[in-house]
């Protein structure tokens, strides 16, 4: 049921990493990092906002990162989808945090910034990247998440990606990427635990591989601990051991990047020093070695292992059922942290993919692989998990689970509830996630209410509230009252997630255009839009048209012809409305299709079994 | 709408081929799956998105033995209605009430703990033996009830996992 053959299909597979990100794509059936004009591989993940409202981003908003800390944000991963109290140490971050609801935002010289903004100008200058070095515009992007994010974090990255002009193939779990490029450099058959240690977020994802099969049995993690952590660990340190007092922000963030430095020799060397002359002209040096390095970060590694255990048991695999522990992340260069790991697992881990990369290579894959670039038989299927439970408030403040963690997505689960007071109309429905009992421990993601229910004595009513999680892992929840029909629903965005105005306004904002540039724009995206279906649905009807009886065949035809019509023209609306035309009119069509579609999938089958 | 087992093409019976179910689930995902149906128009999308997320549903009701007993009573008209119907024999009560008990003096003894949780996965594997006879005669009811403890049992083991967690 492809599309027709057509020529590659130009997409890329982007790691938007904690510290830095990165690009990739397949080219000649090989995956390979996009490199910047210099040749550097890592674009580090950081954005410097300037009086003139510009922004640097990379390695010159690095350069200036103890100059300028308030406009210099780093790791934006950590603040995406989070409330000002979800953010670990933020008193120790140079920012000017403003408490908005749902998101922080960030008052810097160039006006107040959302974490989706900063993260989409680093996706804006890796599709720039890849656009220069590919020579065309980008059909799409996966990208990556971390297996642990919730669905406002994975909202958020969305958000991001749309924001940067990015059409979104696929969200795709950052362990799973790389278990994606493990498993094909290696052919690699069996059960595999992909740890995932990165700048800001941890993962674990069990995997099973097989020929053409890469299957999440259980995924588990923080999505608030990393190598920064382990930074902020030897800032903690320092801060004790060279009796200082409260620091700058200035002071802190060259801290911070000492800290990073001895990090990284500490997992080559076995003793360091620490130099450093801070803003009051006091001069700080110590020397510490890895052995100190590795006791005062026990903890934090141990919090890594507490994940593992209940992944294993979430699979319901024991530690020798594990064929092989793939390492990912540049965190996991810590020598501390692979000897952990290799105890817990029982098995010398494997690095041979360099960890900073291999998530972006396995992207590029996927990436490749949904622009239909690859022929079937020489493909693969992915089957992920949703890593946290999806919950409704019940009476009493309690959570209950509609969608269990490590359910494979998408999947989509109903209940029905009833009102509980007689002639009630409205019900006010709260969706909740995570694993705990009660609705204040969960995270909330959305309330809305169905309204006009017909007044009824009290249990009456019959409300189903239906959970679908899509193949992205987010979710959208619908309610419907089944005796009178009444029906509400929404896609879980609002309490985290950006409104389309939000969007449009941002996107104003980064372009720095005027509306008649966003208009020629949107116009152009409903253009492309409308082509898309075209080619779809031309294909389809070249294909299956037996399916349908000569009159749905004219009808279909009808609406065809009423697109093309208007697709050239300048009215955005008009063309937006034939499509939803075509789309309305081919659902039967599309059903039948899939129908014949399974359908022949078995019988196949039983040929096969035959001969 | 078909049946899980007819999806499949399984015979509609407890003792499947769990091969058999997991090729057929992975032949009809890899041809229904969204990740097929990027380029397709939408309907196409939201057609693969419904059949994905009934061929993840059905796989995971005939995957897990207590699920799929509970769908074949279902099937034939015995619904469990594990909530209201809470009558269990007098003699699996005090062994529950027993476990609980060892539990609670087991809390921060991680091989009493361990011990427990392997006399309880004994009692499921047994239960779950008597459920299969059940069904091969087939004597719904009498799984009904069955199943019933065993979801007593299973949501103990939640609770041992838990106790464990809490442990460590």
């Amino acid at each position: 049921m492809s599309t027709a053959p057509h020529q590659h299909r130009l997409a890329v597979g982007i790691d938007l990493g904690t510290t830095n990100s990165l690009v990739a794509t397949v080219r000649n059936s090989i995956p390979e990092i996009l490199s910047d004009d210099e040749g550097r591989a890592l674009l580090p993940s950081i954005v410097r906002y300037l009086p003139n409202g510009h922004a640097h981003i990379g390695f010159k908003a690095q350069a200036a990162q103890t100059s300028d800390p308030k406009n210099t944000i780093l790791s934006v991963k950590r603040l995406m989808g989070r409330g000002l109290k979800d953010i670990a140490y933020a008193e120790n971050l140079p920012y000017d945090f403003l408490d908005t609801p749902g998101m922080v935002q960030i008052q810097t010289v160039a006006g107040i910034k959302s974490p989706v903004e900063t993260s989409a100008q680093i996706l804006a200058t890796l599709r720039q990247r890849a656009e220069d070095a590919l020579g065309d515009e980008l059909v799409g992007a996966v990208i990556t998440v971390p297996a642990y994010f919730d669905d406002a974090q994975r909202q958020a990255t969305k958000d991001a990606a749309k924001l940067a002009g990015l059409t979104v193939l696929r969200l795709l779990n950052e362990p799973t990427a790389a278990a994606i490029a493990y498993g094909l450099d290696n052919a690699s058959e069996g059960i595999y635990a992909v740890y995932d240690l990165g700048g800001g977020t941890f993962d674990i994802s069990i995997l099973k591989m097989s020929k053409g099969v890469f299957e999440v049995l259980a995924t588990g993690g923080d999505s608030a601990l990393g190598g920064d952590d382990f930074d902020h660990r030897l800032l903690c340190w320092i801060s004790e051991q060279a009796k200082l007092a409260p620091l700058s922000d200035a002071d802190t963030r060259l801290l911070m990047v000492k800290s990073r430095e001895v990090k990284e020799l500490l997992s080559s060397k076995s003793e360091t020093h620490i130099d450093a002359t801070l803003g009051s002209g006091e001069h700080v040096r110590l020397t510490i070695s890895a052995e100190t390095f590795a006791e005062i970060t026990r903890h934090l590694i141990q919090k890594t292992i507490q994940p593992c255990k209940k992944a294993l048991r979430d699979a319901g695999l024991q530690v020798d059922d594990i064929d092989g522990v793939v390492l990912v992340g540049g965190a996991t260069r810590m020598p501390q942290v692979r000897k952990a790991v290799g105890a817990f697992f029982q098995t010398t881990p494997l690095s041979n993919l360099d960890p900073d990369k291999v998530v972006a290579l396995g992207a590029a894959m996927q990436a490749n692989l949904l622009a239909g670039n690859r022929a079937s038989g020489d493909d693969w299927l992915l089957l992920d998990v949703i890593p946290l439970s999806l919950g409704i408030e019940t009476m009493g403040g309690l959570a209950e689970k509609v969608i269990p963690r490590n359910s494979t997505i998408p999947c989509a689960r109903a209940q029905e509830f009833t009102t509980f007071k007689d002639g009630q109309t409205a019900l006010a429905i709260h969706v909740v996630q995570g694993e705990r009992e009660l609705v204040s421990d969960c995270r909330s993601l959305a309330r809305f209410e169905l309204r006009g229910i017909p007044p009824m004595a009290a249990g009456a009513a019959r409300i189903r509230i239906t959970y679908q999680v899509d193949a992205d892992g987010l979710l959208s929840v619908s309610a419907r009252e089944l005796r009178s029909n009444v029906e509400a629903s929404i896609t879980v965005k609002p309490s985290y997630g950006l409104d389309d105005a939000a969007i449009t306004r941002m996107l104003q904002d980064s372009h720095g255009t005027a509306e008649q540039d966003m208009q020629v724009r949107a116009l152009k995206e409903q253009q492309v839009e409308a082509q898309r279906i075209l080619l779809a649905t031309r294909s389809a009807l070249s294909g299956d048209a037996d399916l349908l009886t000569e009159t749905e065949q004219t009808a279909i035809l009808r609406l065809i012809a009423d697109l093309e019509q208007c697709v050239d023209g300048n009215d955005r609306n008009s063309i937006e409305a034939a499509i939803n035309l075509l789309s309305k009119g081919t659902e039967e069509f599309a059903a039948r299709r899939m129908d014949k579609n399974v359908r022949t999938a078995l019988t196949g089958k039983s040929l096969e079994q035959f001969t | 709408m078909q049946n899980h087992f007819d999806l499949f093409q399984l015979p509609l019976r407890f003792d499947i081929d769990m091969k058999q179910l997991d090729a057929a689930y992975r032949e009809i995902q890899a041809r229904v799956h969204p990740d097929r149906f990027v380029a397709a128009g939408s309907a196409e999308q939201r057609v693969a998105m419904q059949w994905a997320t009934r061929a993840n549903e059905a796989y995971q009701t005939l995957k897990n033995p207590l699920k799929r007993a509970t769908y074949l009573c279902e099937l034939n008209g015995v619904a469990l209605q594990a909530e209201s119907n809470t009558a269990m024999p007098p003699a699996f009560l005090m062994q529950q009430m027993e476990w609980r008990e060892e539990l609670d003096e087991a809390k921060h003894d991680a091989v009493a703990l361990e011990q427990l949780e392997q006399q309880v996965q004994q009692a499921h594997r047994d239960q779950l033996q008597q459920v299969a006879s059940q069904l091969a005669v087939p004597d719904f009811h009498s799984a009904a009830q069955t199943l019933r403890q065993l979801m007593f049992l299973e949501k103990f083991s939640n609770d041992l996992d838990h106790a464990s967690e809490q442990l460590n």
